[in-house]
C-alpha cells in the first residue's frame, strides 16, 4: 500500500523515535543511579569508614523522610502545581502527634501516626480548596500556608518543646530498627521502598494517577477530555499534605526533640530532589521512583561531606549545583529531542 | 437560500452504506443562531443542517463566522440566539464534554494533545479501558488503538509520546479519538492548512471512510479543490451570514468564490506601485537548526514582499529572527548595508525595523493600557524630558496618529482591550509607524478583523510603501497576499521553495509550492 511510502518506514520511524525516547527516560532514572554509584565510589575511595553499616543506615534513616515528601511533592508537581508548604505541615505535626504522648496518657503508636496524618490531610486540604476553588495559582497559596502553617507551629509550641525522654522508646526505635544491629537497611527503608513502588504503580496503572499527568501535560486539553482538573489536583494536595503529616511524626521519631522550627527549609531540598529525580517541574512527565532517587542522592551527598569532613555548609551549594545540572539536562534533552523529530520530518518530506 | 430538507444524490458513488434516500431528517440542525462578541456580529441568523453519510463543506473568507460557527458546535461558545437539534432532538451543548458526549468530535487544524502521553493514552484518556481491580488494561488500549488506526490506514505506534508528532499525526489520533467515542459529528475545522499533499490525500480517504460509514462529517477549507474532491454538498459563510447551500454538482470554484467575496475585489492601485528602490533588508542564507534552512532574500525601499506558505512552513520565525526575537544558528541580516546583530530587538529597532506580531493579543499591545499609551510605547524616548514621560505630549502623538489611521475609539484613557480587533491592529501599526521604520515585518496584519478595516489595513500598508517603507508581509490569506504584494516568496517546511513577481502569481501557483505539488525550485 502507499501508506508505507510516506512515514519513513513506519515501523522504523516512529518506533525508533520512541525508543529514543524510552531511553531518555531511562536513562534519567538510571542517571541518577549512576550518580549515586561514582559519589558513593568516590567517597569510599577517600574515606572507607562511608560505607560502613552505620554511615549506610544514617543515609537511610535521613533519606527516608525526604523521599517520603518527595512522593508527595511528585503528585502535586505534575500537575503542574507546586507544594511549598511540606515544611511547615510536617513542622506542625511533628510537634501535635509527638505532644500526644505527653498528653494522653498510654497513647497508642498507631494513634499518633493516625492524628499526623489527620493534621497533614487537613493542611493539605486547605491548600489544595484554595488553589482549585479560588484558581490562584498553587505557588502563592502554598507560599502563603507555609508562612500560616509555621506560625501555627511557633502559637501552639510556643516555648515548648517535646523532648525525647517523655516519648516511648518503642516509637523512638521506629527510624533505626532492622533485621539485626549489623544490617544496614532499616526497615523504614523498606516500608517506604514500598510506598514509593506502590505511588508509581498506582500512577501508572490508574486512571486518576493518569489524569494527574495530563492535567499537567496539557491543561487545557484535559478539561476538553472530561477531566475533573480541579478535583484531581485537590487530591493531590492532599495527599501531599497527608504524606507530609506521616512525615511529621517519623520526623519526631528519628529526632526526638522536636520545636517550633522541625522541618524548617524541608520544602526546598524536597523540590530540589523532585527536580534532581528528573520530575519536569512544569508538569506532565516524571516518576515518584525518581523523585524518591534524588532525595536518597541529596541524602548520600550530605553524608558523603560530613564522613569527608568538608564543612556541611558546602551542602546547600552541591544540592543547587545538582539541580542545575539536572534542569540544564532535561532542557538540553527536550531541546536535542524536539529538533531530531523535526529533523526527520523535513528530511522525509524533501 | 432555501433548503427541501431531501438528501441530494449526488456525488455517491463510493463503497460503503448509502443513506437512505427520501426524506429524512438531519443529523444535526442549527437554526437561526447567532453569536456577537461585543460590536462584531460573527454569526447572524445563520443555519446549518448535516446529514449521516454525507460529507459539507464549509467555506468562506477568514472572518466570515466559520471559526464560531465551529465552536458553537463543539460547546466552546454559547450562542445568543438560535437552537440546536440533533437527530431532530433539541439540545443545550454547555461545554466542550457535553458536545463530545453528544457525538459531536472537532478535529482542530491544530490538535491538542498531551505530548508527554502515549498516542494510546491520547485517544482514551479518561476513558481507559479497566481490567480487574479498575487498573489501566494497556494491552486492551494498545490494541483498541491499532483497531481504530487500521482503517485509518495510518501506522503510528500507540506507546510512543506524542511530542514530535506531526500535524497530520497529531489529526489521526484526534480522529482515532472521535471513532473511539462512536462520533456521529465530526468536525474537521481547517485539517488540511499544514498538511502535504501525500497527507491530505491519507485524510481524504479517512473521511471517505467516516462518511461512507454514516458518520455525518463537516469539512472547513479554503482550498476550493478540495471542497469539490471530497463534499457533496456545501455552505458559503459571508460577513457572519449563510449566504449559500446547496449540493456542489453543477457548481464551478468561480460560483463559490464568488459567494464567498460577494463584493468588488478592490486590487492595490497600480499608480500606487512604486518602482522599487535600495535594498533595505538583506537576509542571507539564514538558518535555525530544525525550524528553516538557508533562507535567502531581500526586500527593496518601495516594496512589498509577502512570506506565504502554510501554517508551521516557518515564516513567522524567520520574520522573528529578522527582527531579532528569535536567535538563528547560521546566516546573516543586513539592514541598510548594515550587519544587524542576532536576536537584539533593540538593535534591530534602532537600524528602523518594526515589527507588527502574529498575536497582537500577546505580543503586540499591553491591554490593561491605555490607547494613548499604547501608540506612544515605542516613542516614550521622544516624549520624555529629563527621563519623565510628558503625559501632555503623549496625548497630543497619540490623536496625531489616531486621525492618520482612521482609529475607532471611545476616550484616549480606555484600555485598549475595549476596542476591536481591527482597531487594535491599527493602533500596533501606529505604534510602529510613529518610528519612521525603514522597515516594518508585519505579522499576519488582518487576521481575525473585519472586512472594511482589512481593507484599511492594505490600504495604510500600501501607502507606506509608497513611500518608501519596505515591507516584509507574513500572510496566511492568499486573497490578501495576491492583492496588495509586490513579490511573494513561498516557505514549505522550512525552505524558500519559490519565488513569484505579483504578475506571475496566482492562488494555485502558490498553494502547489506550499504543499509541494510541484517542485519549484526558487529562481
Amino acid at each position: 500500500m502507499s501508506v508505507a511510502i510516506g512515514t519513513v518506514g513506519p515501523g522504523g520511524g516512529t518506533s525508533g523515535s520512541r525508543r529514543l525516547v524510552e531511553l531518555i527516560f531511562r536513562i534519567r532514572e538510571f542517571g541518577i543511579i549512576a550518580v549515586l554509584l561514582l559519589f558513593v565510589a568516590v567517597t569510599a575511595s577517600i574515606q572507607p569508614r562511608f560505607v560502613n553499616s552505620q554511615n549506610i543506615k544514617f543515609v537511610f534513616s535521613n533519606a527516608t523522610i525526604f523521599a517520603l515528601l518527595a512522593v508527595g511533592e511528585t503528585l502535586v508537581v505534575v500537575t503542574r502545581n507546586v507544594d511549598l508548604s511540606v515544611g511547615s505541615v510536617l513542622g506542625l505535626s511533628a510537634f501535635l502527634s509527638a505532644n500526644l504522648f505527653s498528653q494522653v496518657h498510654g497513647m497508642p503508636i498507631v494513634g499518633v501516626f493516625a492524628a499526623g496524618l489527620a493534621i497533614g490531610l487537613a493542611c493539605g486540604a486547605v491548600n489544595g480548596a484554595i488553589v482549585t476553588l479560588a484558581r490562584v495559582p498553587s505557588l502563592v497559596v502554598t507560599l502563603a500556608t507555609l508562612y500560616i502553617y509555621r506560625a501555627l507551629d511557633v502559637i501552639i509550641v510556643g516555648g515548648g518543646l517535646v523532648v525525647a525522654s517523655s516519648l516511648p522508646n518503642a516509637f523512638l526505635a521506629i527510624p533505626t530498627a532492622s533485621w539485626s544491629r549489623l544490617s544496614a537497611v532499616p526497615y523504614l527503608a523498606i516500608v517506604i521502598a514500598a510506598v514509593v513502588a506502590a505511588s508509581a504503580y498506582c500512577l501508572r496503572s490508574f486512571r486518576p494517577g493518569r489524569e494527574l499527568y495530563a492535567i499537567g501535560s496539557n491543561p487545557e486539553a484535559a478539561r476538553l477530555a472530561g477531566i475533573p482538573s480541579g478535583k484531581r489536583i485537590f487530591f493531590a494536595f492532599v495527599m501531599s499534605g497527608g504524606i507530609a503529616g506521616v512525615a511529621g511524626v517519623l520526623w519526631a521519631a528519628t529526632y526526638g526533640t522536636v520545636d517550633s522550627t522541625a522541618g524548617y527549609g524541608y520544602e526546598l531540598t524536597v523540590i530540589a530532589a523532585v527536580v534532581v529525580g528528573g520530575v519536569n517541574i512544569f508538569g506532565g512527565s516524571g516518576t515518584v521512583v525518581g523523585a524518591a532517587l534524588g532525595a536518597l542522592l541529596l541524602a548520600t551527598i550530605n553524608q558523603a561531606l560530613y564522613v569527608l569532613g568538608i564543612s556541611s555548609f558546602w551542602d546547600p551549594a552541591i544540592d543547587g549545583f545538582l539541580i542545575l545540572v539536572a534542569i540544564s539536562l532535561d532542557h538540553w534533552i527536550s531541546v536535542r529531542l524536539t529538533s531530531a523529530l523535526r529533523k526527520r520530518s523535513l528530511h522525509h518530506a524533501t | 437560500m432555501t433548503f427541501d430538507g431531501r438528501v441530494p444524490s449526488t456525488g455517491r458513488t463510493l463503497d460503503g452504506p448509502a443513506p437512505p434516500a427520501g426524506p429524512v431528517g438531519p443529523l444535526l440542525e442549527l437554526e437561526r443562531v447567532s453569536k456577537s462578541f461585543g460590536a462584531v456580529h460573527a454569526l447572524v441568523d445563520t443555519s446549518l443542517e448535516l446529514y449521516a453519510g454525507e460529507t459539507h463543506a464549509l467555506v468562506g473568507e477568514n472572518g466570515a463566522g466559520k471559526s464560531t460557527l465551529v465552536k458553537v458546535l463543539a460547546g466552546v461558545y454559547w450562542p445568543d440566539a438560535g437552537t440546536l437539534r440533533l437527530g431532530g432532538r433539541s439540545v443545550v451543548l454547555s461545554s466542550p464534554a457535553a458536545a463530545r458526549e453528544a457525538g459531536i468530535a472537532v478535529i482542530y487544524q491544530e490538535p491538542s494533545l498531551f505530548p508527554d502521553l502515549t498516542v494510546a493514552e491520547n485517544v482514551f484518556m479518561g476513558r481507559q479501558p479497566l481490567r480487574s481491580g479498575r487498573r489501566v488494561d494497556s494491552k486492551a488500549m494498545r490494541r483498541r488503538v491499532l483497531e481504530l488506526l487500521e482503517p485509518l490506514g495510518v501506522r503510528l505506534d500507540p506507546e510512543r509520546i506524542a511530542r514530535g508528532l506531526s500535524i497530520a499525526d497529531q489529526q489521526v489520533v484526534e480522529i482515532a479519538k472521535a471513532l473511539s467515542l462512536d462520533a456521529r459529528v465530526i468536525i474537521m475545522d481547517e485539517p488540511t492548512a499544514a498538511l502535504s499533499a501525500y497527507e491530505v490525500d491519507r485524510l481524504f480517504r479517512v473521511v471517505e471512510n467516516l462518511r461512507a460509514s454514516g458518520a455525518a462529517v463537516l469539512f472547513i477549507s479554503h482550498r476550493l479543490e478540495e471542497v469539490f474532491a471530497i463534499s457533496q454538498r456545501v455552505t458559503v459563510m459571508r460577513d457572519g451570514h449563510r449566504v449559500f447551500t446547496g449540493p456542489l454538482e453543477g457548481l464551478t470554484s468561480q460560483d463559490l468564490v464568488r459567494a464567498m467575496v460577494g463584493r468588488d475585489v478592490v486590487e492595490r492601485q497600480s499608480s500606487q506601485r512604486v518602482k522599487p528602490g535600495e535594498t533595505v533588508l538583506k537576509v542571507e542564507r539564514l538558518t535555525r537548526e530544525g525550524v528553516f534552512v538557508d533562507i535567502s532574500f531581500e526586500v527593496r525601499s518601495g516594496e512589498i514582499v509577502a512570506l506565504a506558505g502554510l501554517v508551521g512552513a516557518g515564516r513567522t520565525e524567520v520574520a522573528r529572527a529578522v527582527f531579532g526575537i528569535d536567535h538563528y544558528d547560521a546566516g546573516a541580516v543586513h539592514v541598510a548595508g548594515h550587519a544587524l546583530r542576532r536576536g537584539a530587538p533593540a538593535a534591530a529597532m534602532a537600524a528602523g525595523v518594526g515589527l507588527v506580531p502574529e498575536d497582537r493579543r500577546l505580543q503586540g499591545l499591553v491591554m490593561e493600557l491605555s490607547i494613548a499609551s499604547n501608540i506612544a510605547l515605542a516613542s516614550l524616548g521622544k516624549l520624555q524630558r529629563f527621563g519623565i514621560l510628558r503625559r501632555a505630549a503623549e496625548s497630543r502623538f497619540a490623536a496625531d496618529w489616531a486621525t492618520r489611521l482612521r482609529l475607532k475609539y471611545g476616550r484616549f484613557s480606555d484600555p485598549v482591550s475595549t476596542l476591536s480587533g481591527g482597531n487594535q491592529q491599527k493602533i500596533v501599526l501606529a505604534k510602529w509607524l510613529s518610528r519612521h521604520p525603514q522597515l516594518l515585518v508585519v505579522d499576519e496584519p488582518t487576521r481575525g478583523i473585519d472586512v472594511a478595516t482589512k481593507a484599511e489595513v492594505h490600504r495604510l500598508l500600501g501607502d507606506l510603501a509608497h513611500d518608501g517603507v519596505a515591507i516584509l508581509m507574513v500572510s496566511s490569506e492568499l486573497p490578501e497576499v495576491l492583492l496588495i504584494s509586490d513579490r511573494i516568496l513561498v516557505m514549505r517546511e522550512g525552505r524558500l521553495v519559490a519565488e513569484f513577481s505579483h504578475e506571475q502569481a496566482s492562488e494555485e501557483s502558490i498553494v502547489a509550492a506550499a504543499t509541494g505539488q510541484t517542485s519549484k525550485v526558487p529562481s
